[in-house]
């Protein structure tokens, strides 16, 4: 599984590493999490010119025409810096949404933004009584003449409040919780009847609440087909849970490096704290969870890359790892940090919030392990 | 009646008569009665318990009644924390004057320190706070280097503590000092008091990922104390230090009753949901709380076995790091299945989309990641158990 990556694979990945230490020391990072839209417009221009948010556009639409793969070599830098810009919502979630499923017409209209940055969407699916089950879904549609029209309520919307358009998940026909009669389509965040709250999140990221009341979207903005955007809906998450796992699996690398660094420089007792055995062994038992998770993303990614939704079963078993195993190493870092792993002088707590973070975003570690043995 | 039936009849009484209705609730932490020179009463009826309590001596029942107390025997304590948790009241004084320096003075202190600070605790007229770590000095803390010079009839102090809890609120300090350098790191240590508003004492809030600053660092700059403020004998303080670190672990690993709070049960059952046999509806979900009950249960009877034993003097004191360690492991495990059961309402750091609770828990989360750090790590208290308790060698 330890795969070759291409020469434009290893480009991209130097490129996102150089960007990392360029412009995401902790100091810089935390000015833009106290400002109001909690990233850099600067830092989102600069990806757009780095041709990175169109890496799963394909080249014929303007694109760079990567996958999964690519994705993940991306996410697993950006989890090094805990990286604010909104590229999980508008360029894995958002742009993919329109490459699966808008219209020629409707790609056109939207790609040349999304590709250099000025318009930016956000996925509105979860829903607060869904417990993370994606075909719980009560905001619905009803179909008047050319328009839908849309009621309901989304929550934890990844940069729901900075987004021009959201890629919205609805009930057309069908119980709350059949997988049939689910439609997605593309709203305009100005449309009449539109209500975003934006919210910090713990881990200094922003999301939003979303409240439909009778909002007109006309079908031309419909992304798959009507009644069958299930499948839509899922491939999403799934990209989506592979995108944050190789995020979470930066950040690990960050915790376990850092803690291995700190306790070599940290004396007590006349001693390196990385001199006593109990120490040397939990951080060996971070190194191997580390080590497992990586093997599982690689693989999950791999798979999902083959085929698609076929590949189900691993992500799940990526994403209950990736939660139980972000909190172990997050924890042993703390720890062996000592009062300063608690501080927001060092980074440490900083990547262990957002990896709890994660844990929550597109089913929990419980929630998956419950899918595993379904 | 027996005699412990009349004094329960008489401490029920009371009770109903003089806890205020308000005081009978689950205590918000910005009621937390913490007392001081600078005491905020968010909630006033905080201030008629607390004085209430005061006068008859109840904030510390078992402290001897010339130093505050109501002079309760072991019996007669048992009573009075059964009848405060009938009604769930909530404690009427709470912070380190007594539950770890007071107790400190009541062993080791002079009958003047004793008259001096004891009733002023009792009263909660004082908030103490805790000089011990320094940035060189946590684990190890016996390589502490703050200094204390003699200089007639004072000490004059300079140095640097780190992580003292509540220093921007605090009216005054017990303070570990080394005043003897040559002498073997643990026999040169003294232990004294001062006033905060002292000249030369500055003070600074650490900010922690919780977005709280319950900690400071606190600098030591030619403070001068009176030599009668020395507790115990000089180059003796260890003695002192380490003794009361046993009282704070007992109190971090939570003895001494806590109010009733919402179960993890009716957390889960609201969030997770039920199913038709009205059982929380996520089985592995169940299985971790009743896990985490039993866990709770078992350490409960643990405390409660080791205070009976202590009372007859069976108990060695290292068993306060057993409570520490367990306690805190409890504590955040409990935190950890609240995040799951919460979920993305764990995730919000503000705005109108959460619950007050629920912000409140997922900041309570990430404190409760320091309580196997502060007050010594888990590390230590496992090697003290191991070499204290088991006599395994270093």
């Amino acid at each position: 599984m330890n795969f070759e990556l291409s020469q434009e694979q290893q480009l991209i990945q130097d490129s996102v590493a150089r960007f990392i230490d360029d412009k995401y020391a902790l100091e810089a990072r935390q000015k833009l999490v106290a400002t109001k839209t909690g990233f850099s417009t600067d830092h989102w221009s600069t990806m757009a010119e780095l041709g990175w948010l169109g890496l799963t556009v394909p080249e014929s639409l303007g694109g760079f025409g990567g996958d999964q793969v690519d994705t993940m070599l991306v996410m697993e830098q950006f989890g090094k810096g805990l990286v604010l810009e909104p590229f999980v919502a508008s360029t894995v979630l958002g742009t993919r949404a329109v490459i699966l499923g808008a219209t020629q017409q409707l790609k056109a209209e939207l790609l040349p933004g999304l590709l250099d940055g000025s318009r930016q969407l956000a996925f509105a699916y979860a829903e607060e009584q869904a417990h993370f089950d994606l075909e719980d879904i009560v905001t619905h549609a009803k179909i008047d003449g050319t328009d839908f029209i849309l009621n309901g309520h989304k929550s934890m919307v990844q940069h729901g409040a900075s987004a021009t358009q959201l890629v919205v998940s609805a009930r057309t026909s069908g119980g709350q919780a059949d997988t049939a009669g689910i439609t997605l389509m593309l709203v305009d965040a100005d449309s009449d009847g539109i209500k975003i709250a934006g919210f910090p999140t713990v881990d200094g990221q922003q999301a939003a609440e979303v409240t439909f009341d009778n909002v007109r979207v006309p079908k031309s903005r419909l992304l798959g087909s009507v009644d069958e955007g299930f499948d839509l809906l899922m491939q999403l998450v799934v990209d989506g849970i592979l995108a944050v796992s190789a995020e979470a699996v930066g950040a690990m690398e960050v915790l376990y490096k850092d803690t291995v660094t700190y306790t070599q420089q940290r004396e007590q007792f006349g001693h390196a704290l990385s001199e006593f055995q109990v120490l040397q062994h939990r951080m060996v038992d971070m190194f191997m969870e580390y080590e497992q998770a990586k093997s599982l993303l690689y693989r999950a990614t791999l798979e999902v890359a083959q085929s698609g939704l076929g590949a189900l079963r691993t992500v799940h078993a990526l994403k209950h790892f990736i939660g139980k195993i972000g909190i172990m190493i997050g924890e042993n870092a703390v720890q062996l940090h000592g009062g300063m792993g608690v501080t927001e002088e060092l980074r440490i707590g900083h990547y262990f919030k957002r990896l709890l973070v994660i844990d929550a975003l597109f089913g929990n570690s419980d929630f998956h392990l419950q899918k595993f043995a379904a | 009646m027996s005699d412990m039936n009349v004094f329960r009849a008489e401490i029920r009484d009371w009770l109903e008569a003089n806890c205020p209705p308000a005081m009978r609730t689950p205590m918000p932490v910005n009621e937390s009665p913490g007392g001081g020179r600078r005491a905020k009463f968010n909630n006033p009826d905080t201030k008629v318990w607390l004085d209430r309590c005061a006068d008859k001596g109840y904030t510390v029942a078992s402290w001897p009644k010339q130093y505050g107390g109501a002079g309760f025997d072991k019996a007669q304590i048992v009573v009075w924390q059964e009848e405060m948790r009938r009604i769930n009241a909530r404690p009427p004084h709470v912070g380190m004057g007594i539950s770890m320096i007071g107790p400190a003075l009541l062993e080791f202190g002079t009958e003047e320190q004793k008259l001096e600070h004891l009733p002023q605790i009792a009263r909660g007229n004082i908030w103490w706070c805790q000089g011990y770590s320094e940035p060189g000095a946590g684990s190890d803390l016996a390589s502490l280097r703050t200094s204390a010079v003699d200089d007639g009839d004072d000490f004059v102090i300079n140095g640097h503590k780190v992580w003292t809890s509540g220093a921007n609120f605090a009216d005054w300090m017990f303070c570990l000092v080394r005043t003897d350098p040559d002498a073997p790191k643990h026999e040169g240590i003294s232990f004294v008091l001062f006033d905060m508003e002292t000249p030369g004492v500055g003070v600074k809030p650490i900010k922690l990922i919780s977005g709280l600053s319950p900690f400071c660092e606190t600098f030591l700059d030619d403070v001068r104390t009176s030599k009668s403020n020395l507790v115990h004998e000089l180059n003796k303080g260890w003695t002192v230090g380490k003794r009361l670190l046993q009282y704070e672990r007992a109190s971090i690993g939570g003895i001494g009753g806590a109010q009733k709070s919402k179960s993890l049960e009716a957390y889960a059952r609201e969030y997770v949901g039920v199913d038709v046999e009205g059982k929380v509806s996520d089985v592995s979900l169940r299985d971790s709380v009743l896990h985490h009950r039993m866990n709770d249960k078992a350490f409960a009877l643990t405390l409660r076995r080791a205070s009976q034993e202590s009372a007859t003097g069976r108990a060695p004191g290292a068993l306060s790091s057993l409570f520490k360690y367990y306690g805190t492991e409890q504590n955040k495990g409990k935190y950890e299945l609240l995040l799951s059961i919460l979920g993305t309402q764990a995730v919000g750091w503000g705005g109108d989309t959460f619950a007050e609770n629920e912000l409140t828990t997922t900041r309570a989360w990430l404190r409760s990641k320091a309580n196997s750090i502060e007050g010594g790590t888990s590390e230590i208290q496992l090697n003290i158990i191991a070499k204290r308790i088991l006599a395994l060698p270093d």
